[in-house]
């Protein structure tokens, strides 16, 4: 997949037929007038899809915030654990984007090495976060039905972690694509697009953490 | 040439040949002639349905029907047309014209793309399979909570309906990334996006609702599932949970599900009235700015559809006012259609014949819709048949009868052949009469105070006239949608063959044989103006003489 280098011919029509393109490239190329291929729109349209769906379940999370009548709320929460786990994640998105610049610098080695480091600081942060939902239902016995702040809780922050493994997922597939050299260092599409993805769920985290861990506390 | 050959060698083939091939198939022509199939068929289960619901509307106190069995049945049938037949036909034409339209080979993601269709195909059937729990979901197609939590609803059959819903979701907004990804990334040279054709500009905007709109149906559809499952509490107004906030929720998602089922058939109206009057669209720009108004407002006037819930007086007001502010840019572009037609040489094929059906219908849905607007009159509306009225004359007079007006202008290129002329007027003659005839009295009974849901009701009321002239209508309408089928059928095999531009039009899909080669064109065109065939075929007097 690369960047067009189409050359725009004047439109002579010939006889009967419209005028054609010296445009000989896969169509996810550029046109001319537009910044970004295809595939580029198609994973910033899905992004902004997770956007909507991640603005539900806050909302939801807003609109039930300090409703229960009853034990835990929110204070059971243990915030030094989750400053650990927030750095974590906030560090990998800074990896992420330094593997990708390696990548395209030819540096295949320093890619490697961020790209793996990314990988592991997400999936510190979902040991963490394992930890901490252990405490919360042994021993503050919180669960997705125990009150209203359980409900909330568990969906919002369960399905960010979801998202999160998912990306765990595809940044393995894509580093071992990357190593078997199936993936152009000039323009990673694959590794472009993932990094965006993990951006994102960072920034989604961002949100959870100040809703959760600093507003409802 | 190698078109014909291809399609000699195809014919060779055994049926199971042709049944891989449609199975496995990431041609975007084809998975449009699928997700088309698919809802012509759950088209026809949703009308038996609507059929039975009139049946046991036809005299008060009847008894062909129970209470339970008459709420399964609007249930479903709401379901099924929003779900599996409205959204459904309209991805599917767009998918196959929408490539084709921008001079594209395919979809930006053919493989996502056979994924969409599978699971919104597979969504239907999980929810169709809740009649083996012992009934179908009884819970209204917009489900008001607490109605759905498992103390209301024992059986299976709303679990099923939630993940049905959850699954053809995904592949609905599948679908809406796709076209995203397609339009804005794979035009051809030339083909600036102040120069696309109409349909492809309204269904850019329809996508960017489905991707924004879609998403909160699926959180509260898993919100359910969790309640019902895992004991949560979001909607368990015994424990905390809120009922409003469904409401809120799957509105916000509900009002921009009605846009994403008419800024499509607005775009092949807009196709269709320029080419059938032989003169070019009035007004593209003001059409176009129009649109991603209709998109933008549309997103902020859910709660129109809850005025009697007990919301603050500001709140009211102010989805009054931007309920009433989208129908000015559908008025711009309703002026913009007249103008199109005033002064043209007007035919009245059967493309042109639906798209008055629409025009007259759609303007009646539309002021009912306007009136209903208003919060007073709202309030003694409300849960009335005139609001059943109103939702019909839009989605049927808009939604269908553009629909079909699509399905006949682009037949001849999918097929390679024309429908008959004459089984169309039938079709189209029938169907306008009948369904003025069903959906006219609502508006009557709702006025008089006959309430929505209701499985029966009393003689002295004096609702009964006009539901059984509401249900003769209904019988009036069923031998136009079998027309429909035949005319389909009988015309594959029997059509006067069509050629690449039978209606003699301007956009690029006429520029290619019918039906077109998988690779669509021999090679990708390149484009200076809206109307690149006229360009062609009138190059002393090209179209980008005119456009800035």
């Amino acid at each position: 997949m690369s960047v067009a280098e189409g050359r725009f011919e004047g439109s002579v029509p010939s006889e009967n037929s419209l005028p054609v393109s010296s445009h000989s490239t896969a169509q996810t190329s550029t046109p001319l007038n537009s910044t970004l291929n295809s595939t580029e729109w198609g994973m910033i349209a899905f992004l902004l899809s997770e956007v909507a769906f991640f603005s539900t379940l806050i909302v939801t999370y807003l609109a039930y915030m300090g409703k229960d009548q009853a034990e835990p709320t929110p204070a059971v929460l243990s915030l030094p654990l989750v400053i650990g786990t927030t750095i974590c994640l906030l560090s990998s998105s800074g990896t992420v984007h330094l593997a990708d610049l390696a990548l395209r610098r030819g540096s295949r080695g320093t890619f490697a090495l961020l790209w793996s480091l990314t990988i592991l600081l997400g999936a510190l942060f979902l040991l963490g976060t394992a930890y901490e939902w252990r405490e919360l239902i042994e021993r503050h016995h919180l669960t997705i039905s125990t009150n209203l702040f359980g409900t909330t809780y568990y969906t919002l922050v369960g399905f960010h972690a979801l998202h999160l493994t998912v990306g765990l997922i595809v940044l393995s597939i894509v580093l071992i694509l990357v190593l078997r050299r199936e993936v152009k260092p000039s323009h990673p599409l694959a590794v472009e697009l993932t990094s965006w993805y993990w951006h994102f769920v960072d920034t989604v985290w961002v949100v959870v953490f100040t809703v959760v861990y600093l507003v409802s506390r | 040439m190698a078109v014909a050959e291809k399609r000699r060698e195809l014919a060779s083939l055994p049926w199971t040949a042709a049944l891989h091939e449609w199975v496995t198939t990431v041609d975007h022509k084809k998975i449009g002639v699928l997700y088309i199939l698919m809802a012509v068929v759950f088209l026809v289960i949703a009308g038996i349905e609507a059929l039975l619901i009139r049946w046991q509307l036809f005299y008060p106190r009847n008894n062909v029907l129970g209470p339970d069995t008459f709420n399964q049945l609007f249930t479903m049938h709401g379901t099924t047309m929003v779900f599996f037949m409205g959204m459904p036909i309209l991805i599917g034409i767009g998918n196959y014209v929408i490539p084709l339209m921008i001079g594209a080979r395919d979809m930006a993601f053919p493989r996502l793309n056979a994924m969409g269709f599978w699971a919104t195909l597979f969504g239907g059937l999980l929810v169709y399979t809740s009649f083996a729990t012992g009934g179908a979901p009884a819970i209204g197609w917009f489900a008001y909570a607490p109605l759905t939590e498992h103390t209301f609803s024992r059986s299976s059959a709303t679990d099923l309906w939630a993940l049905g819903l959850v699954i053809s979701g995904i592949g609905t907004t599948s679908a809406g990334v796709n076209f995203i990804a397609t339009i804005l990334g794979m035009r051809c040279p030339g083909m600036a996006l102040h120069k696309v054709p109409f349909f492809v500009w309204t269904m850019l905007w329809t996508s960017v609702q489905i991707v924004i709109a879609l998403p909160p149906l699926t959180a509260g559809l898993i919100m359910i599932l969790l309640d019902r499952n895992l004991g949560a509490h979001f909607f368990d107004t015994q424990n905390g949970g809120s009922a409003l906030l469904w409401q809120h929720m799957f509105w916000f998602f509900g009002h921009p599900e009605v846009y994403i089922l008419i800024l499509p058939v607005f775009g092949m109206v807009t196709e269709i009235i320029p080419v059938f009057s032989r003169k070019v669209l009035f007004g593209y720009e003001f059409m176009a700015a129009a649109t991603a108004a209709i998109a933008f407002i549309s997103m902020g006037v859910w709660a129109h559809h809850m005025f009697s819930v007990g919301m603050s007086r500001a709140a009211d007001l102010y989805f009054v006012i931007a309920s009433l502010l989208v129908s000015i840019p559908t008025g711009i572009k309703f002026f913009n259609w007249l103008a199109t037609m005033y002064g043209g040489r007007i035919s009245f094929t059967s493309p042109m014949l639906f798209v008055t059906g629409f025009l007259s219908m759609f303007l009646i849905g539309g002021l009912t819709g306007i009136m209903l607007a208003s919060a007073p009159w709202n309030f003694q509306l409300t849960d009335s048949y005139f609001v059943v009225g109103h939702f019909h004359f839009v989605l049927i007079g808009g939604t269908l009868f553009g629909t079909f007006a699509g399905l006949h202008y682009w037949y001849p290129k999918v097929t390679g052949r024309m429908l008959s002329e004459r089984l169309a007027r039938w079709q189209f003659w029938l169907l306008y009469i009948g369904f003025i005839v069903t959906f006219v009295p609502m508006h009557i009974s709702g006025v008089l105070g006959m309430p929505r849901r209701i499985y029966t009701y009393d003689a002295a009321r004096g609702w009964d006239i006009w539901n059984q002239i509401t249900t003769i209508g209904a019988l009036i309408q069923v031998p136009s949608f079998a027309i429909f089928v035949l005319n389909v059928f009988w015309s594959l095999r029997k059509g006067k063959p069509a050629g690449d531009d039978p209606w003699n039009a301007w956009t690029l899909e006429w520029a290619t044989t019918s039906p077109p080669p998988s690779y669509n064109f021999e090679e990708i065109p390149t484009v200076r103006s809206r109307r690149p065939l006229w360009d062609l075929k009138h190059p002393d007097d090209p179209d980008w003489k005119y456009e800035q």
